[in-house]
């Protein structure tokens, strides 16, 4: 019974919105544009925060990775020894990391030198990664054929290297790369394994720019190949040369680039990355390290994301509330020029309370109408956000039914003061309004 | 939702249908009182056609007001159906105007909106009818008033006799008790006035109670009763 006056009375509100079609849907304007910021904050929000989440996951939220950076220019110390700069992490670093804090897991060493891999004829750069058979636990990638690095590599410096999936496409394209050799800088390589790429998008690129560097000396690598740690050691040394336009060529001594560690739990990471920086702190006077914790970035991220939500957030209220403002008006309106059909309809034995109904339905007839239209406009906005702002974003269902809850919500708020003022109107005197 | 109507529509039998006593209705205007009805007392029996006549201005329309619950008097007694109206609260009165009378207007008062059947329909809407029930009564409704072939029109697209019709089948959607009637032929001529007059007899003769605002001597004649008002206060019955 309820639900069949339920439905004639959102029939009569449709008919009657239908006969002022333009003015309903200028009405809803407001409510559409409130409606689709909602749902544009919601999905850029959705999509920071899931950005970030899968950052985290890639570079490992349990890690601390400490780079090997350039200390600032000192005068002193170039003056004394202008040919040879020495400085960054080492392996003494890496064993003192494993015996002097009880909460790390694992330590991963490794160099990573930008180099061109040949193969047959065709060259690629690429970012050759010394390291240790351990470290896939501190990274992402996966097996796709063959093996990892082993600890008989190690030990016996063999000349062996795992390649990813980049370099496979790009080096061997049809060729099967399994056994095959690679040559980099003067020595060959053979091919063990291939793995999954580690992804070295923007986001992993943190803080540091290897990336500007690396294009910088010969272009964006296409991938990674994984070398023992002891092999880059024997064959590549630990010198460099440095090529910079005012004081000519500088020789440059760096034993690694990089040390990942591994914390058991979540809560043991920023206790941890502390006692790494006293620890580096002793030994580093030169400040020519950065420590990374992926942890703090979801922070940073967060950051963002709130004030996103902010200026959306500001934007979705102040549309609402001059839509919800303007319904209001178009209400107040429709309520004085209906004047005499509610006289009717109260001689005809409507109570205040089917009056108030009647209008308060069109009111939120007119806003959901709003609502669902800023709903179709508000995915568009995420989706251009994606296409034109290389920005993640994410529609999710619970945003929708939120924004639609809104609309309605905006409707009961705002349609409620005119249908009180249609019921509260005399049946007399709205009989006798022309 | 079934309304409860017990107790609130259902008029006493023995008594009659209608009872004023001292009734009084002003307007204060502009620190001025208006008395637009002094001490009206008036007992009009179920089954009765009771014509009111008077000079304009008289309170015709304000005493049919009255007896129709859409006007609350300033002071007296008013019993509907033995029921004492002013003990009553909006939700009840609204419910008596829709379940027991049957408001005829001299501007006919139809929803522009609305077609002939949607017309009739509003009052069983009120009601609490479902939809298929009260469109087939407001088409056997139509019919009977003689518009069986203009169910689809907007009241725009009738002539005034016809709408008075529609206003009349209206008026008998939820089978009143009484009719009220404020010049109904008023706004049509002779003919179609005298069409409107015939249905509005035929429905007394079945056994409503009617009361009718009229002008014209000649309705009066068909009356059982005339009451005449002068200046708000009943002159003769
Ligand atoms: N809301 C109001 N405020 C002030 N005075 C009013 C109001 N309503 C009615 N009146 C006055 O009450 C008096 C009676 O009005 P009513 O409409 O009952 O007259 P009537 O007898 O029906 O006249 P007519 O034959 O012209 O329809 C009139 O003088 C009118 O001015
Ligand atoms: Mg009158």
């Amino acid at each position: 019974m309820f639900l069949f006056r339920l439905k004639r009375t959102a029939k009569l509100g449709i008919k009657s919105l239908w006969m002022h079609k333009l003015r309903s849907t200028l009405t809803t304007l407001g409510i559409i544009f409130g409606v689709s910021s909602v749902i544009a904050m919601l999905a850029i929000g959705e999509g920071a925060s899931q950005a970030a989440q899968e950052q985290i996951a890639r570079l490992g939220s349990r890690n601390i990775i400490i780079k090997t950076i350039p200390p600032p220019e000192d005068k002193e110390v170039s003056g004394q020894n202008q040919s040879m700069r020495e400085y960054g992490l080492t392996y003494l670093d890496a064993e003192r990391f494993r015996n002097s804090i009880r909460n790390i897991e694992v330590v991963v060493p490794s160099r990573r030198l930008p180099q061109q891999a040949w193969y047959r004829n065709r060259k690629v750069a690429v970012e050759v990664i010394g390291t240790v058979p351990w470290y896939p636990e501190i990274s992402p990638i996966q097996l796709r054929a063959g093996r990892f690095l082993g600890s008989i590599d190690m030990h016996h410096r063999q000349g062996v290297c795992i390649v990813d999936e980049n370099v496979m496409k790009e080096l061997f394209v049809f060729d099967d790369p399994m056994g095959q050799d690679v040559k980099i800088a003067q020595d060959y390589y053979r091919v063990a394994g291939v793995v999954s790429p580690e992804d070295l998008g923007a986001a992993a690129q943190t803080p540091g720019n290897d990336t500007e560097k690396a294009k910088a000396q010969g272009g964006a690598n296409v991938g990674c190949i994984y070398i023992p740690l002891t092999t880059v050691r024997n064959r590549f040394g630990e010198i460099s040369m440095q090529y910079s336009g005012v004081s000519g060529r500088t020789m440059e001594r760096v034993e690694l680039q990089e040390i990942t560690v591994k914390v058991g739990a979540m809560e043991e990471v920023l206790p941890t990355r502390d006692m790494l920086e006293t620890l580096l702190d002793r030994f580093h006077k030169k400040n020519d390290y950065q420590v990374i914790v992926p942890l703090e970035l979801l922070k940073q991220a967060r950051q963002t994301q709130r004030i996103f939500s902010i200026v959306l957030g500001s934007i979705a209220a102040i549309s609402l509330l001059v839509g919800g403002i303007g319904i209001m008006n178009i209400m107040l309106a429709t309520v004085s020029e209906r004047t005499r059909e509610i006289g009717i309809r109260r001689a005809l034995g409507a109570r205040r309370r089917d009056i108030v109904l009647q209008f308060l339905s069109e009111t939120l007839l007119l806003t959901l109408l709003g609502g669902i239209l800023g709903i179709g406009l508000g995915s568009l906005v995420p989706i251009m956000v994606t296409h034109f702002g290389r920005m993640p974003t994410i529609i999710t269902g619970t945003s929708l039914l939120l924004a639609f809850g809104i609309s309605g919500a905006v409707g009961v708020i705002f349609g409620l003061y005119p249908a009180y003022r249609a019921a509260n109107m005399d049946p007399i005197e709205s009989l006798r309004h022309e | 939702m079934i309304r409860d109507n017990s107790g609130v529509v259902e008029f006493k039998a023995d008594a009659p249908i209608l009872v004023m006593e001292r009734l009084c209705k002003s307007y204060e205007l502009s620190s001025m009182e208006l008395k637009v009805l002094r001490d009206i007392a008036l007992t009009i029996n179920e089954g009765e056609y009771v014509a009111i006549m008077g000079p304009s201005g008289s309170g015709k329309s304000t005493l049919l007001n009255m007896i129709g619950c859409l006007d609350r008097p300033t002071s007296g007694d008013y019993w509907l159906g033995g029921q004492n109206v002013s003990l009553l609260d909006d939700n009840q009165v609204s419910l008596i105007r829709g379940a027991r009378i049957g408001f005829v207007f001299q501007s006919f008062n139809l929803i522009g909106q609305l077609n002939v059947i949607e017309n009739i329909e509003v009052p069983m809407y009120y009601q609490g009818c479902s939809e298929r029930e009260s469109a087939e009564h407001a088409r056997e409704l139509a019919t009977m008033v003689g518009l069986g072939e203009r169910l689809e029109h907007r009241p725009s697209e009738l002539s005034g006799g016809q709408q008075q019709r529609v206003a009349i089948a209206r008026a008998l959607a939820n089978d009143p008790l009484i009719i009220l009637a404020d010049e109904p032929t008023g706004n049509l001529d002779s003919e179609s006035g005298a069409e409107i007059l015939k249905i509005l007899v035929g429905l007394h003769k079945k056994g409503k109670t009617l009361i009718v605002v009229t002008h014209d001597e000649h309705i009066a004649e068909d009356a059982g009763r005339i009451v005449e008002i002068f200046d708000g206060r009943i002159r003769c019955q």
